[in-house]
């Protein structure tokens, strides 16, 4: 993922327990556009639409201890 | 008196005296406004005077003064049935607990699923028939969330917009979901004009949307609003997956599919500003909505986890989930 020069600057909010969100003029390495202005990128491995969270993480009871 | 309502809407102001008079009566003797075909058509019919268009929304009804007197009537009576039968977590909860206790709510798994069902062995007619269910709110997907934004403000008012901007397509017409769900529609062979399946869906289909415009519409209960949405946002990304999976079994068009995969992928991003930015922002701003964020979160839970039981009961039965068949 790389931010763009111009444009708004890329924001990356973790969400405990869940994904993280990303904000800003990102794109992905794959060369796809993002679907949506603010996306989640799962970080518990186990999303069937990686790399963006499908909410699965929730059933396998992914835990961040460091973060909220 | 739903009748009579419709009279009244495409006849002459005059007649709102008499019909308010009838919604007080109406609200006194129902057994159980949820489930009460007669005053849950009526509240739909006058909520739609806010939305629209639809055919019997015209002239200057919106704010008349019977009609509003006597939707009161209908919305006290709504209020209190849903006051006395939603359960409600009894801990305690101060702001910062919000989101946690909002996705431990929603992370229960009560009873048998419709979205399993349908995935695994619903049939045809059974998949047309919880799109027209769905249609009755998602032909007007988040539009009653939305009347919420000017009663908010700061951290909560921002993440309202910006899980509305995406709702509404985020400046891409063909992405609003509700134009989404259009297309499914008509990709379905199915109408997708609003309000085409009013008189096929029982009472509690409309409860559900009732139940959004009812907390959408008045600042008192602006907490439940934003408990709503995030209940129901928590609750759409893992059930979307098995509906695509179920309507793409049945040889639905992609159409419908796609509306179910844009749901999987948008809802685990609004589920969490949603349950954070949202409902923990309001929480922490205005700590007296706290109480009424986990009413409308369980209300919604509650009113929708009806409507599934009795779409599944009545195929159980071998019967149709519509009053009737469509
Ligand atoms: S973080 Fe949500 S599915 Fe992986
Ligand atoms: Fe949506
Ligand atoms: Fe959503």
């Amino acid at each position: 993922m790389t931010g763009a020069a111009s444009g708004v600057p890329v924001t990356i909010t973790p969400c405990p327990n869940g994904p993280l969100l990303v904000r800003g003029d990102f794109r992905l390495d794959d060369g796809s556009e993002p679907h949506r202005r603010t996306v989640a990128l799962c970080r518990c491995g186990v999303s069937t639409i990686k790399p963006y969270c499908d909410g699965t993480h929730k059933l396998v009871g992914f835990r961040t201890e460091d973060e909220g | 008196m739903s009748e009579r309502l419709i009279q009244v809407l495409t006849g002459s102001p005059d007649d709102g005296a008499a019909w308010a008079d009838l919604a007080r009566a109406a609200a006194r003797i129902s057994p159980d406004a949820l489930r009460d075909d007669d005053l849950q058509l009526s509240l739909f019919l006058l909520y739609g005077l806010h939305y629209g268009p639809a055919e019997w929304v015209r002239g200057e009804w919106e704010w008349h003064p019977e009609l509003l007197s006597g939707r009161a009537a209908l919305e006290e009576r709504f209020e209190g049935d849903l006051r006395a039968q939603v359960p409600v977590p009894d801990e305690q909860q101060g702001a910062a607990g919000i989101p946690d206790l909002l996705f431990r709510m929603t992370g229960v798994q009560s009873g048998p699923s419709l979205s399993r069902h349908l995935a695994k062995k619903a049939t045809r007619e059974q998949a047309v028939e919880s799109l027209i269910q769905r249609s009755i709110y998602t032909l007007k997907e988040a539009d009653p969330h939305s009347w919420a934004i000017p009663r908010l403000s700061g951290r909560a008012k921002v993440a309202l917009v910006e899980i509305q901007s995406d709702e509404y397509g985020a400046g891409r017409p063909a992405r609003m979901h509700q134009s989404i769900f259009a297309r499914a529609m008509d990709a379905a062979g199915l109408d997708s004009r609003y309000g085409a399946y009013v008189d096929v869906v029982p009472a509690l289909t409309l409860a559900s949307l009732n139940l959004m415009s009812l907390l959408g519409l008045h600042r008192r209960l602006r907490g439940a609003i934003v408990g709503h949405l995030a209940a129901y946002e928590m609750t759409s990304s893992i059930p979307c997956r098995k509906y695509a999976d179920g309507f793409r079994r049945l040889g639905f068009a992609e159409e419908v599919v796609d509306y179910f995969e844009e749901h999987v992928e948008a809802d685990a991003v609004h589920e969490q500003i949603a349950g954070r930015d949202l409902a923990g922002g309001l929480a922490e701003d205005d700590p007296e909505t706290i109480p009424d964020i986990v009413f409308g979160a369980a209300a919604c839970l509650h009113v929708d986890g009806l409507v599934g039981e009795h779409m599944l009961a009545a195929w159980e039965r071998g019967e149709s989930s519509l009053r009737t068949p469509a």
